[in-house]
Formats: C-alpha cells, structure tokens, sequence
C-alpha cells in the first residue's frame, strides 16, 4: 500500500509552543510540505523574525538566521545577494512586516528581491499581549485600543497583498486563510507560488496568511477560527498577481 | 614586482582595503563625508564577482551586511556618524549572533546633524558598545592613508578571527586628504567559515543562529562566551610607542589628532622638552598595559596629556589604564577647524 499522507520531513517533531487554536502550527506545516515538495531543504534558509513566530528554527528543519525586529526582509536580501543559490524566505508577523519593518518589506518588493516573505496576519501584536497592529481592523478591540479601532484617530489598515501586486518587482502577491480545510489547500498552493517566483527567478514572492490568535482575541478556539471569515469583508483573499501564472500562459 | 603606488583619499583606501582583504559584499547609504567609498566599490566591486547594493536607510544596509555575514562572505557597510547611530541596533544583534562583519565610521561633528568637519566625538560610541547589552567591536583607527588601507585588511582578519564586528574609526580630515598610497600585496589571513555559516542544511544538520536565549543560564553563559572573547582580542593589541624613560609628558592621541600631536611633541623634543608621544591604533582592545608598562618604566614622575577632536572621551580610557599613578589632562578641542601642531606645543608647554 502507497503512503500517501506523511509527516514533512523537514517538520521537527517537537511539540509546537503555540496557544490552542493558533494558526502558526497549520502554516508551519504547510511550509515544511511546500519545502519538500519543491526539494529545496538543504538549500534554504529561514528569517525568524521577532514574534510569536521567533522560534521557527525549533520546527523547521532548515538553516535559520534570526533577524532584528522588522529587519528580516532586509537580512535576507544580504543572504540572497551574497549567495545566489540559495532560496531565502522571511517568515513574519504583521507588526514586525507592516509596522516596524515596513520600510524594508516595502524596499525589497520593490527592487525585486528573489525571496519569499510570509505574513502572519492575526490583525494584532500576539507575543507582547494583543495590542493594536497596523492590520487591525476598524472597531477592533485589543489592549491599546480599549473601545475599538476608531479610523478617525488611529486611520486605516494597509492592504498589503493589494498594494504589493502593484509592485513591478512583486511575482507573486496574494492573501490565504487557513480557517477551513479548503482554504488550507489553496493556502499550500499559494505558498508553493510565492517559492516558485523565487525559484524562477521572477521576483518577490509574497503571501499573506490570516491567522487566528485565540487568546488576544479573547476567543475560544472554535469562534476565533469562525471570527477569520469576518476579518475576509476586511481582508479579502485571493491572488492579486501571479507572473508564474503569466508565465506559464 | 613593485607595488603601485597611488594618490587617493583615506576614505578610498579604506575601499582599496577592502577589495584588497577579498571583500565580497559592500551594502550602505550616501553620508558625507564617505561616498567615495560607495561610488569605488559600485564601480570595483562587480568587476570582481562582488555585490554592491545601495540601500534605502542605514538600517536596511546593516541588516543586509547580517545577512551576508551569516552566509560567510566578507561583508561591509560604511557611514558617517549620523548614519552610524542608526546601525546601532544591529551592532548589538551583530556582535550577539557573532558575525563578522566590517563597519568603517568616518566621523563628523556633532551631536545631531552637526557639521561635516572633522571630529572625535563617536570615541564613546564606538569603544563602549553602541547598543543594548554587554558587548564590544574591535575597534581601528587608522592614522594616515598607508594605514587606513592596511588596518582595513586587518579589520576583515579580526573579524573573521574572533567572529566579532570590528569597526574602522577614521574621521572627515583622514578621509577626505590625498596622500600616497602603496597598493602592498598583503597576505589575506582567512578564517573557516564553514563551520557556522548558513549555506544550506546539505549534508550536514540544519543550524540556527540566533541571540535569543531566553534561559537565564544559557544567556548567562552566553554573555561570559562573548566577554571571554573580549578579553582574547588583547593579544592583537595595536599602538604607536614613541616614549622616552627620560620623558615627563605623554601625550596620547588618535587617529588624525595624532598625526598633530606627533608633530608637536616631535617639534618639542627638538627644543628639548622631555615629551613622548602615545598613539593606541585598536581602540578595544585599549592598550592599558602598555600604559602601565611605560610608567613603570619612567624614571620621572609623569604626566599624561590626552589632546582629542572632542570634549574629552578617551582621556576616560587613559584613567582607567593609569590607575591614579600619574596625572591625566584633557586637552579637548571640539569639532572645529583642527588646530595646527604649533597651537598643541603651546597647551602641552602650558600643561
């Protein structure tokens, strides 16, 4: 009998440190599926970014830099530029990909970069407590924002995946979910795109990935999973650019 | 064959330095007053199968100068003291993830925006750490052209040798003046790289290189890694030793003040003041021994005279290596026009 369902080989098996109903651990997976299925674990590398998502070099079985805050777009052009042959991808959080390190992300789309950014969006601050991010959606609630997300003072959330497919350098740009078995499936299609931008040569790669966070949304993990379809009217997902696609057209 | 030899600027024997030590990676933002070495490596560098890339601030290049490091390549940023204090977070990271990368500061005045003149005023910035935590560069100062180029070969070396950030501390006057320049042919010192870079988990387990270590003990013993690391650089201490037993003065100075205080002690030798002169090229490691060396050696009781492009930094340093056996006198001079070598004999006459 053919397996046809296994455990990534380039997963760790460890116990993930994630809070229940977390979508890191499902995104983690997806990635170590994508990794193999593309063959690509012993020539890549990784930026942990600061996060709840610092601690990717204990699950995924690649090498690993852990870059400053915000910086992990920039770290990785170093990585890129200096070694070519290498296939680079960013693993992030909103704050640390459109707050602090916006600069950088937004830089590196535009020259172009061959590497692959991944941003968890979960529309607030997981590690340091649940406060207000850039992706915070107007109304929103979270520790900074005590009555709600109001535009007036706090202004909008920025629509990366849209504003990154109207980048030249940009390949690949869309934005995935995880909450339903179906989106899982076109999440792990995406993701395959955004390294197959890279692997080509074409350019950036980007994706982003609503992700529930339980806890700071003061949620159980059920309802928070639920809660991901109303940040969808927000957020809305789907591919925004697709050279690979143009390519193979 | 006989070596070339050029007239450039300071600045751009840094660069030719850095081509020189097999410098594979120059990443960084325009500053005046350096950026000729920027334009020099954009032109020289993809020659040579290297990487030149522009970045859009200071905190882009450095971050791009941990990436590269992290691979094993030899890497470089350079900038001016305003640009410099926005690395400073990532010095931190850099020397905490023990990278070995290359940081050349040609500073101006300041605090601020400041000026574009000359000044010293980086000293603390550079030697005590600039960022969060317990940790240090190697730092250089060259004092002419011919050094500014060798020290930038070495400075590759160190980095490479003791996986630590080691920092080029030149100035707006060294950087910028014209002097001859002999393109030596240097023996290029390389270190394995091999052993810690991240290149791809290819026949060898995945590794991780991180400075979160959120374990107390493990911080600890990691903090203790990185001092002992600091206290074995003393081996590759570097200073200039122009001092008498007979002398009653040193005067102590770096970097382009010490090309004028030299003049001026020499000048005063000549009309018989018992002055030496003192000049630490590795800023870290301080050469406080020889310090200590060079009172124990005295026959007279000294006094040490420390003139800087500052309101007084390294004087701190020269205390701390004296250790209350002599007098210590600042002779500060704040960025400003530099003062001659005739200026200097009058304070020191004064001191």
């Amino acid at each position: 009998m053919s397996k046809f369902f296994r455990f990534p080989k380039s997963l760790k098996k460890t116990l993930f440190h994630y809070c229940p109903g977390c979508h890191h651990s499902i995104v983690h997976r997806l990635l170590c599926e994508v990794i193999d299925e593309l063959k690509i674990q012993e020539k890549s590398v990784g930026i942990a970014s600061i996060g709840c998502a610092c601690f990717l070099y204990f699950y995924i079985d690649v090498d690993i830099l852990e870059a400053p805050h915000g910086r992990a777009c920039a770290a990785a052009t170093g990585i890129k530029r200096a070694k070519p042959e290498l296939i680079v991808f960013t693993y992030q959080g909103d704050g640390d990909f459109a707050a602090i390190g916006f600069n950088e992300s937004f830089h590196s789309a535009l020259r172009g970069e061959k590497i692959t950014a991944i941003m968890i969006n979960n529309t607030v601050y997981g590690m340091t407590g649940g406060q207000l991010s850039p992706t915070t959606v107007p109304g929103q609630k979270t520790t900074t924002t005590p009555e709600g997300r109001d535009p007036n003072f706090w202004g909008y959330p920025p629509k990366i995946a849209e504003i990154f497919a109207g980048l030249d350098g940009v390949a690949f740009s869309g934005r995935f979910a995880v909450n339903t078995p179906k989106r899982v499936l076109e999440t792990k299609k995406a993701l395959k795109k955004a390294f197959l931008a890279q692997i080509h040569n074409l350019g950036f790669g980007y994706i982003e990935i609503l992700s529930a966070c339980p806890v700071n949304w003061k949620l159980d993990p059920v309802n928070a999973n639920k809660k991901v379809d109303e940040l969808i009217k927000f957020f809305p997902l789907g591919t925004f650019k697709d050279k690979i696609k143009e390519k193979e057209e | 064959m006989k070596a070339k030899k050029v007239l450039v600027k300071g600045v751009e024997a840094i660069a030719l330095g850095a081509l020189e030590a097999d410098c594979k990676c120059y990443f960084g933002y325009p500053i005046t007053p350096q950026n000729e070495i920027p334009e020099l490596m954009a032109r020289e560098l993809p020659k040579r199968g290297g990487v030149f890339l522009q970045a859009e601030s200071e905190l882009a290049a450095i971050n791009m100068v941990l990436g590269a490091c992290a691979t094993g390549v030899r890497a470089m940023t350079s900038s001016s003291s305003p640009g410099i204090s926005l690395m400073c977070e990532s010095f931190s990271y850099i020397a905490a993830l023990e990278l070995p990368a290359v940081i050349v500061n040609v500073m101006r005045g300041g605090p601020g925006l400041g000026g574009i003149e000359a000044s010293q005023g980086d000293y603390f910035q550079a030697v005590k750490g600039s960022g969060h935590g317990d940790f240090h560069f190697m730092v250089l100062a060259p004092y002419n052209v011919q050094e500014a180029y060798e020290l930038t070969v070495k400075a590759f070396e160190f980095a490479e040798k003791y996986r630590n950030p080691v920092m080029i501390l030149s100035d707006a006057i060294l950087g910028q003046m014209k002097e001859p320049l002999i393109l030596k042919k240097l023996k290029i010192k390389k270190y394995p790289t091999d052993t810690w870079a991240l290149t791809g988990a290819k026949g060898r387990p995945s590794r991780i290189i991180k400075s979160l270590f959120l374990d107390s003990k493990e911080l600890k013993e990691r903090n203790l890694k990185l001092y002992k690391k600091y206290q074995k650089m003393k081996e590759d201490v570097l200073f200039e030793n122009l001092v008498n037993e007979e002398d009653e003065i040193v005067v102590v100075a770096f970097g382009s003040m010490a090309r004028i205080a030299k003049e001026a002690c020499l000048n005063l030798r000549k009309k018989g003041y018992k002055v030496g002169f003192f000049r630490p090229i590795t800023l870290f490691p301080f050469p406080e021994k020889t310090i200590q060396d060079i009172i124990k050696g005295a026959k007279n009781q000294l006094k040490f005279v420390v003139a800087e492009l500052n309101c007084g930094q390294m004087v701190e340093d020269v205390k701390l290596a004296v250790n209350g056996k002599a007098p210590v006198i600042s002779l500060p001079y704040p960025p400003s026009v530099i003062p001659f070598p005739e200026e200097l004999e009058k304070d020191i006459i004064n001191v």
